[in-house]
């Protein structure tokens, strides 16, 4: 897991001095927001504009295939109400009042008029008082008064008559049709005939022809003069409010009880109490809208999943390069500042001994004549406090010149230069540095020089200076009076193989994987966690291999391995 | 044995003085001087078998003295004496044509040692 994490997002990646490198996580989540921007945009831009313009289409096919739907029906109806009323008037218009009250013609004729045309119940003829004066029927409705019925006053004026649908003795929906007709008197008489609401439904698309459509028959008052998909049975209030009145089709985009999308056409039939409606969502249309839709949203989903992850790695990808590359110019940068710091050491260092050597040397001279005066001329010969006195100040001067000689071997040091050198001689060069502190601290060290150990070609001042940063490290490392060993051998892979080990605090098994990054430091503000990471790329520059192992609290050990002849890629002079 | 003609040439009195009396004590005929001028005009009045003088002395180089010197006198040999101890400065003395080189402090064993052998 910790390998999909950024290296600049890791804890301790960043240098912890501070250094100015860029905020890499403000860079990073820029990027990704910026380059998710330019590509989800547009995605997402064309998706919806894509999900308008279909729905756009969706829209105008399902009005049209409402529209046409309520066209093929309005006129279907019509036409059978048109053909069950002429059939009517034929049948008025061909027999003349005497025939149509004669009961047994009325019968003869009803039922020319049940085969010609299905769908028919009753017939009846009624007096202008309102007496049923013949009937042909399931019912025995001969005799009967419907003076007072509405329809009765209806017809009596409009000359026609419709009825809504409704239950007749028997239970079963149907509904009426009554036509006026004057006689020769003055006066007039009607007939009347019932019709099988089942007629209706013949006029609309079947459950099993039509299921991404609902059409219906309503009366004025709402109730279902035909099944419905959506309302329910016959003769059930439609739970909707009432279309406005218009005689001529409108077909609009709604939204229905449920808040869902629908497409709406009706018409009010003239002369008659039905309405005829039909209705469609997409839901009704089936899997056609959400199909498009799952597949439309399918294909964004994925779009925006694969951009994101395209754009993640990509980004991460350019950034974690442009940190890499910005580690490394801090790294050289620091390193550049370290070498320069340390040659100008170098250099004041070299102006330090050389200022002193001379006064060095005036200080050797003089006491090195009151000797020679003390011991050639006889006088002070037996004197040993004036001897010794002299004596111990041309020691001192000749240990002070000791040092200043380290200091100028260490500072004449710039250029690359390898020559054979003897690994155990320049560690000694560096312990005489660092001898002072060791017997002030009464630090042990152990030296184990192997007999016949070869030179190894090499740098002497980048040597000196490897060897310095490890020796000091252990010294840092280790308490007064703690033990430093230091082994130098031949190995068996042709190189020289030096071990400098400590009993000091040793490092932890998760800081040891990381001691020789740049940066890295257990020293906290004391470190500027360069020192090993220089001294591993010394090591390296010069051909060799170094290693470390350590326990907590037990001691570290460093092991720095030179080739005795280093390839020639490795003797070119380097600065 | 005639002993050894030595002339010891350092802008530092007090050194190039004891060094000089050291040098008699132990057998060796030395003189000192402090400038180049005077080290010229030591060397018209007397050979000396070895110079000994400074690789920087103030406003001339002990390269630069030496050639005046061997102009001077010639078949004298050159040890340099520096506080500095660089390479390239060795390697220069050398091309000028010096027997040796010593960096300071000198002890006064090994300044015997190598005028012996110097001469030798």
């Amino acid at each position: 897991m910790k390998r999909l994490v950024p290296q600049f997002l890791r804890e301790g990646a960043l240098p912890a001095d501070g250094e100015a490198l860029f905020d890499y996580r403000r860079i990073w989540w820029q990027a990704i927001i910026g380059v998710a921007s330019v590509a989800l945009v547009p995605v997402v831009v064309l998706s919806f504009l894509n999900h308008r313009l279909y729905r756009g289409a969706f829209a105008t096919e399902s009005l049209a295939r409402v529209d046409h739907q309520l066209a093929d029906t309005h006129r279907s109806l019509s036409i059978f109400l048109q053909e069950r009323e002429a059939a009517l008037a034929f049948i008025v218009n061909d027999n003349e009042f005497e025939v149509l009250t004669d009961q047994e013609r009325l019968t003869e004729l009803f039922s020319h008029l049940s085969t010609a045309f299905r769908g028919f119940v009753d017939l009846g003829v009624i007096d202008d008082q309102g007496h049923q004066l013949s009937y042909v029927g399931p019912y025995d409705l001969r005799g009967r008064n419907y003076a007072e019925q509405d329809w009765f006053s209806h017809v009596r004026e409009r000359g026609i008559f419709v009825s809504d649908v409704f239950r007749g003795f028997r239970d079963v929906p149907h509904f009426a049709i009554a036509a006026r007709h004057a006689r020769p008197d003055g006066g007039f008489y009607i007939v009347r005939a019932t019709i099988d609401a089942a007629r209706l439904g013949d006029h609309l698309p079947s459950r099993s022809q039509s299921t991404h459509l609902d059409a219906f028959i309503i009366n004025h008052d709402g109730i279902l003069q035909t099944e419905s998909n959506r309302h329910g049975a016959i003769l059930t209030r439609r739970d909707e409010p009432m279309p406005p009145v218009s005689t001529t089709p409108v077909v609009t985009e709604t939204v229905g009880t449920n808040s869902e999308l629908m497409f709406r056409g009706y018409v009010y039939v003239p002369e008659t109490p039905f309405i005829i409606i039909v209705t469609t969502t997409p839901a009704q249309m089936g899997g056609a809208w959400w199909q498009v839709q799952g597949t439309l949203l399918g294909i964004l989903v994925t779009s925006v999943i694969c951009i994101m992850i395209v754009v993640l790695l990509a980004v991460t990808f350019l950034v974690e390069r442009v940190f890499e590359a910005d580690l490394k110019r801090t790294v050289v940068i620091h390193h550049m500042e370290h070498t320069s710091k340390i040659a100008s050491v170098g250099r004041l260092a070299a102006g330090v001994a050389h200022e002193i050597n001379n006064p060095l040397a005036i200080i050797n001279e003089r006491a090195g004549l009151l000797e020679d005066l003390f011991t050639f001329s006889g006088q002070y010969e037996e004197d040993e406090k004036v001897l010794g006195i002299t004596r111990s100040i041309i020691r001192s001067v000749k240990r002070c010149s000791r040092i200043t000689h380290r200091l100028l071997s260490f500072a004449k040091h710039v250029d690359v230069v390898f020559e054979p050198l003897d690994l155990a001689e320049i560690i000694q060069e560096v312990l005489d540095l660092l001898g002072k502190e060791a017997e002030h601290r009464d630090i042990r060290l152990i030296m184990h020089f192997a007999d016949g150990t070869p030179k190894v070609l090499s740098d002497r001042g980048q040597l000196q200076q490897i060897y310095l940063n490890i020796i000091n490290n252990a010294f840092a490392a280790i308490e007064d009076g703690g033990l430093i060993e230091i082994d130098v051998k031949q190995n068996q892979e042709g190189m020289v193989k030096t071990t400098i080990s400590d009993d000091g605090c040793g490092i932890s098994q998760d800081n040891i994987k990381r001691i020789f990054e740049p940066f890295f430091s257990t020293k906290g503000d004391k470190g500027t966690g360069l020192g090993l990471s220089i001294t591993y790329g010394l090591v390296n520059k010069l051909g060799g291999v170094i290693s470390v192992k350590s326990e907590k609290e037990k001691g570290t050990s460093f092991t720095v391995s030179f080739p005795i002849d280093p390839p020639e890629s490795i003797k070119e002079v380097r600065s | 044995m005639t002993p050894l003609r030595i002339l010891l040439v350092d802008d530092e009195e007090e050194l190039v003085s004891s060094c000089a009396e050291r040098l008699t004590f132990r057998g060796i005929d030395a003189r000192y001087v402090t400038t180049g001028l005077d080290a010229v005009e030591a060397t018209k009045e007397q050979p000396f078998d070895v110079v000994v003088l400074d690789v920087k002395m103030p406003g001339l180089s002990g390269t630069k003295l030496m050639r005046k010197l061997d102009e001077t006198r010639a078949g004298m040999k050159f040890v340099f004496l520096t506080g500095h101890g660089s390479e390239v400065d060795f390697k220069e003395c050398c091309e000028a044509g010096a027997a040796s080189y010593l960096v300071k402090p000198v002890d006064i064993k090994h300044l015997v040692e190598k005028l012996k052998e110097v001469v030798e």
